[in-house]
């Protein structure tokens, strides 16, 4: 780790020596080390390309699917090693939110919630998967809203509504950590401040890793924040440390809107 | 100024007048596309109406004979064409029986795997075959299915034909179904952990469901007037037939054995207007379907 990076007592996630490759001896990772914070809301900004999706991606072993790709490094969830475990395991883990609202288009809004387990097979009983659903939807402040057209599609709702509901389906695993990708990018300001409101009130049970290449956005909601820069991790830091007193140079650039 | 004017206003005269001459030839020539659909369909419902009944639905044809006296009596011509409608539904099941799963498969196999070598070989093949005359795909499962394993015409041999020729349909709209679904809802699913196969099965073919029919429908609606390879394969018969392994009817074969008797001429064209029905229901339905979950 280098000496711009912070140091986490207990950390949720640990990513040690995460390095991504999509061509032969080109990084898009390289070599990034980092303790994620538990309970708190981890933002990684950087320039357009710097890495900071690859990065996600491999936490949850996305690119495992792609035989190019080549990650190495190993990730250490609550001082286990998850390198390993079985992707199914790993990604009830860490859930996932993607840059567009991606709900299943055949799929109504219950359906959606309880995807995970459905797709994957898992049986309960009906009452276990009403709570989830309700739990799930409740904690993304979606459930009065749908409460009453739970078996409409969910590609019925509103953009940011279908962003909570992605949320939801994430959180219906009851994840350790959730990892989003610019999840308000394709949201407009209202649904991007109920985005940004649900982050802060889910870091009391969850912990959240975001990428965002909003600067305003990491200051408003990030507890900490990663700066990324052509696959490297050049600073990590309280976000208030950060934004007022960047140690690395290219840090206070990008903050002050020189290049980015 | 004032020529400049003048100069601008002759400019738009003459670009109105272009712009008019311009969409009549349009309109021409969208009347010219649709004219032969309009007629066709005219000339088969004032020929061809006045034979339709239960009877035509549920009988086989009159013989030669039959239908010389009722001519000659200014009656209409007795009997119907069952015999075809069940041989036509049998061979196209059949066909779809063995194109449909291999079909899918193929067009899931080339969606997954585009770049490689076997895909590309196995799309172009698909493609080659999609333009190989239907007499041709006849004689292939003369040779394959009339001679070595039903030994005599069958309706095996025609599904087999019939199935040729759709799978390139079925493989070309499977593939460019799944492409057209977006990379996100894929990784969505493998994000919650989901198995790839599952992903596929669960995920990617339910939401490209329609696009899937809409192929499959189109496919059928293809292989349903041909008639050039059944008559290397299934040949025709003049009872209802339901063995797989016998000569079959189809509607297609029997317009063709009418055109050949001057006494059933006035059944060629109810025939063709049930096929025709067949067919355009079919379309429809299949654009319905597209439309629906657009
Ligand atoms: N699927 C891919 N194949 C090849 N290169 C990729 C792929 N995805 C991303 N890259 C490259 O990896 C680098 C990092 O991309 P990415 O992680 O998406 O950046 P960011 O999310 O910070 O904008 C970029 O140079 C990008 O061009
Ligand atoms: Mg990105």
């Amino acid at each position: 780790m280098n000496e711009n990076t912070v140091k986490i007592k207990d950390p949720v996630l640990s990513i040690r020596n995460l390095s991504v490759s999509y061509e032969k001896g080109k990084y898009a990772v390289n070599d990034v080390s980092a303790d994620i914070k538990r309970n708190a809301v981890t933002a990684i900004m950087g320039p357009s390309g710097c890495g900071k999706s690859t990065m996600l991606r491999a936490i949850n072993r996305m690119h495992e699917l792609y035989e190019n790709i080549e990650t190495k490094g190993t990730l250490i969830m609550n001082g286990k090693d998850i390198t390993h475990m079985p992707t199914i395991q790993l990604r009830r883990m860490a859930g996932m939110v993607f840059q567009r609202p991606n709900p299943f288009p055949t799929m109504s809004i219950y359906d959606n919630v309880v995807a995970g387990y459905k797709l994957n097979g898992i049986r309960m009983k009906r009452s276990e998967r009403d709570d989830i659903v309700e739990r799930s939807l409740r904690d993304v402040t979606l459930w009065d809203e749908v409460k009453d057209n739970l078996h409409r599609k969910g590609t019925f709702l509103s953009g940011g509504q279908q962003q909570r509901l992605c949320i939801a389906r994430a959180l219906a695993f009851d994840p350790e950590v959730i990892l989003l990708d610019e999840p308000t990018s394709a949201l407009d300001p209202v649904a991007t401040a109920k985005i940004e409101d649900l982050l802060v009130k889910l870091k009391e049970n969850y912990s959240i890793l975001m990428v965002t290449h909003n600067m305003a956005q990491a200051a408003r909601i990030s507890d900490y924040s990663m700066f990324m820069y052509l696959g490297e991790l050049v600073e990590y830091d309280k976000t208030k440390d950060m934004f007022t007193n960047p140690r690395d140079r290219r840090t206070e650039e990008y903050l002050t809107g020189k290049f980015g | 100024m004032e020529s400049l004017a003048n100069l601008s206003s002759k400019n738009l005269e003459r670009r109105n007048l272009k712009d008019r001459l311009f969409k009549g030839l349009v309109i021409f020539l969208s009347m010219l596309t649709i004219s032969p659909i309009v007629l066709i369909i005219y000339k088969l419902i004032e020929k061809g109406i006045r034979q339709i009944s239960f009877d035509f639905i549920l009988k086989t044809p009159p013989d030669t004979f039959q239908a010389m006296t009722a001519l000659s009596n200014g009656e209409l011509i007795p009997g119907g064409i069952a015999n075809g409608i069940t041989g036509t539904l049998l061979m196209v099941t059949l066909a779809s029986v063995i194109a449909i799963p291999v079909g899918v498969i193929t067009g899931i196999y080339l969606y997954e795997n585009p770049d490689k070598f076997m895909a590309n070989i196995t799309r172009n093949i698909s493609d080659i075959l999609q333009g190989v005359p239907s007499i041709v795909l006849g004689l292939i499962a003369y040779i394959w299915v009339v001679k070595p394993i039903t030994s005599g015409f069958s309706a095996l041999a025609g599904s087999v034909s019939l199935a040729i020729m759709m799978l390139p349909m079925i493989v070309r709209s499977t593939e460019e179904t799944l492409k057209m679904i977006p990379q996100s809802i894929k990784e969505a699913a493998l994000a919650l952990g989901v198995p790839y196969y599952k992903v596929l099965l669960r995920v990617l073919i339910p939401t490209g469901f329609s696009g899937l029919l809409t192929g499959i429908l189109l496919g059928i609606s293809r292989i349903l007037g041909e008639t050039a390879p059944l008559m290397l394969t299934a040949l025709g018969s003049s009872v209802i037939n339901l063995d797989i392994t016998k000569p079959t009817s189809a509607v297609p074969l029997l317009i063709w054995e009418f055109y050949n008797d001057p006494n059933m001429v006035d059944l060629i064209w109810s025939s063709s207007l049930l096929l025709m029905a067949m067919v355009l229901g079919l379309n429809l339905l299949s654009k319905r379907i597209a439309a629906r979950t657009k």
